[in-house]
């Protein structure tokens, strides 16, 4: 980016704003925002602490198999939905009515259900990312050209070769498109799911915090888990470029 | 009409020839109501080229792909040396409009597609599949991946790749149709170079009267909705001459008027 001639770096926007920021902190106009610098130095001892690094491998637990889960049936589902019009038709309903749906307000039901552990939120991270990896693989199945398919034909592929060689690997970016997607929205259920829990995990930890008004912790906290979604989302962007740049232009 | 370069059979049923590769007989196609063909017959000659000519809505690619196995006809029977086929088999390799060349795959993966498919050995297709890059005139590319190639390069890989297999039939559907003027003009040129090479029979569809007096012995003119064979004309043009020669050739220009009055009925 340039301004007036000159170059900016990249993270110019970001210092801008947390020296802003650590400027309203030190005026301490609110107990709110405390100065980034106290945050910074906040969030260096509580990942040392005990608790937080439990509380990460209960979180980073629930995750995985959330994800684990919604993705080994989103893909298969999404690319059955795309192959098959019977399955199309059951299912299409739900995943777009869930796609779009304020799944939180359902985890109360969950907790019933499942009750006040990692169960539930288990099931919230595989609730909040599997809806959106089904309907990608199914876009990206469908969208395979028609042509392709039947230039597998016509040098005599067998129907699995083709499902195979062609049209998974033409779904390819779509699916993981979705699976990136859904990673983010997963992130978003295991912390909506232990908070809304609140008894284990980053939940149990933001309660605290927010109950005792240790706002440095709070935020140092917050702002671990907006860092590790995005590295999560850039890596996954990564290996899809690679993946982008054979599909190339199609 | 005392023109030597054009041969002309007017009848429904072209002369019956001993020696066809692929038989049409009796092929009619619908697509619910709507009647796409109706009762083609038609003999292709080995080691010719045959164009399908004639204004869209023709039925011109419905009927090169039901001659590929791709699509079924609705009745009649498509007989390739000598037997009734019911799908796409080895002995036809199709050569497709938009190219269907696999995006993830390298130039070289994509021409050895179809051996690929057949089971042979990696080391036996990759020799077999480099020698036809380099006679479609790609050497050089074969680790590009389609993206990176231009229309007429991409469609010189889709080429190869029905070479590659060696069929006996060639299907090409309007393959230079998504290609630029220069390099369409540069892409009939070898294909003449190629059937001479290859002695394979060649069926063509195009819409374009100019390529189709161009590179055929026969163009068989079809009339539209529904498609039926209104005219088989064989276009005796010299081809030792050379190809801007060719292009101004008296002959030449005669049948291109001949079959530009035979279809301007049917333009709009």
């Amino acid at each position: 980016m340039t301004l007036f001639g000159t170059r900016i770096p990249m993270m110019t926007s970001l210092i801008f704003w947390l020296l802003v920021w650590e400027i309203v902190g030190q005026l301490e106009l609110m107990f709110l925002i405390p100065p980034i610098s106290s945050i910074f130095m906040a969030g260096v001892e509580l990942v040392q602490t005990g608790s937080w690094q439990s509380a990460s491998i209960i979180t980073l637990r629930s995750f995985v198999y959330g994800m684990a889960l919604a993705i080994s049936v989103g893909v298969p589902l999404g690319v059955l939905m795309g192959r098959v019009k019977v399955i199309d038709n059951i299912f299409g309903l739900w995943v777009n009515m869930f796609v779009s749906a304020p799944l939180s307000a359902l985890v109360p039901v969950l907790m019933i259900l499942f009750g006040l552990g990692e169960t539930t939120v288990f099931v919230t991270v595989f609730l909040f990312a599997v809806w959106i990896i089904v309907l990608d693989a199914r876009a990206g199945v469908m969208q395979v050209p028609a042509s392709l398919v039947e230039m597998g034909c016509s040098y005599g592929a067998s129907r699995w070769t083709i499902f195979t060689k062609i049209i998974l690997l033409s779904a390819l970016p779509e699916i993981l498109a979705g699976i990136r997607i859904g990673l983010i929205r997963g992130v978003k259920g295991v912390v909506i799911g232990q908070i809304l829990v609140s008894v284990i995990g980053y939940g149990e930890l933001f309660e605290l915090y927010s109950r005792s008004f240790d706002m440095e912790r709070f935020w140092a906290l917050t702002m671990l888990l907006f860092v590790a979604a995005m590295l999560l989302s850039a890596g996954v962007e990564h290996f899809e470029k690679r993946i982008e740049y054979y599909a190339g232009a199609r | 009409m005392a023109n030597p370069a054009l041969v002309r059979s007017s009848g429904i049923n072209p002369i019956t020839t001993s020696d066809a590769v692929v038989q049409v007989r009796d092929i009619c196609k619908n697509y619910g109501d709507i009647e796409a063909l109706r009762g083609i017959n038609l003999e292709f000659e080995r080691g010719k080229l045959t164009t399908l000519l004639g204004p869209s809505g023709c039925g011109k690619t419905t009927l090169l792909k039901i001659i590929a196995g791709l699509v079924p006809g609705t009745s009649g029977e498509i007989i390739v040396n000598g037997r009734v086929v019911t799908g796409p088999g080895p002995e036809r390799a199709f050569v497709f409009q938009d190219f269907a060349l696999m995006p993830w795959a390298t130039v070289l993966r994509n021409v050895a597609f179809g051996l690929e498919l057949k089971g042979m050995a990696s080391a036996e297709r990759t020799r077999i599949a480099r020698r036809y890059i380099e006679q479609v005139g790609l050497a050089g590319f074969e680790e590009k991946y389609p993206h990176e190639l231009s229309g007429g390069m991409r469609q010189r890989v889709g080429i190869a790749r029905a070479f590659a297999v060696n069929a006996d039939v060639l299907l090409l559907d309007e393959p230079f149709s998504a290609v630029d003027e220069q390099n369409r003009r540069k892409f009939q040129e070898d294909l003449l170079q190629l059937v001479e090479q290859e002695k394979k029979t060649f069926i063509f569809v195009t819409h374009s009267i100019e390529e189709a007096v161009y590179v055929s012995d026969r163009i068989v003119l079809l009339s539209p909705r529904p498609g039926r064979i209104s005219q088989i004309i064989d276009p005796m043009i010299d081809r030792s001459a050379t190809p801007d020669d060719i292009r101004r050739d008296a002959g030449y220009l005669d049948v291109v008027e001949e079959i530009w009055q035979g279809l301007r009925q049917y333009a709009e």
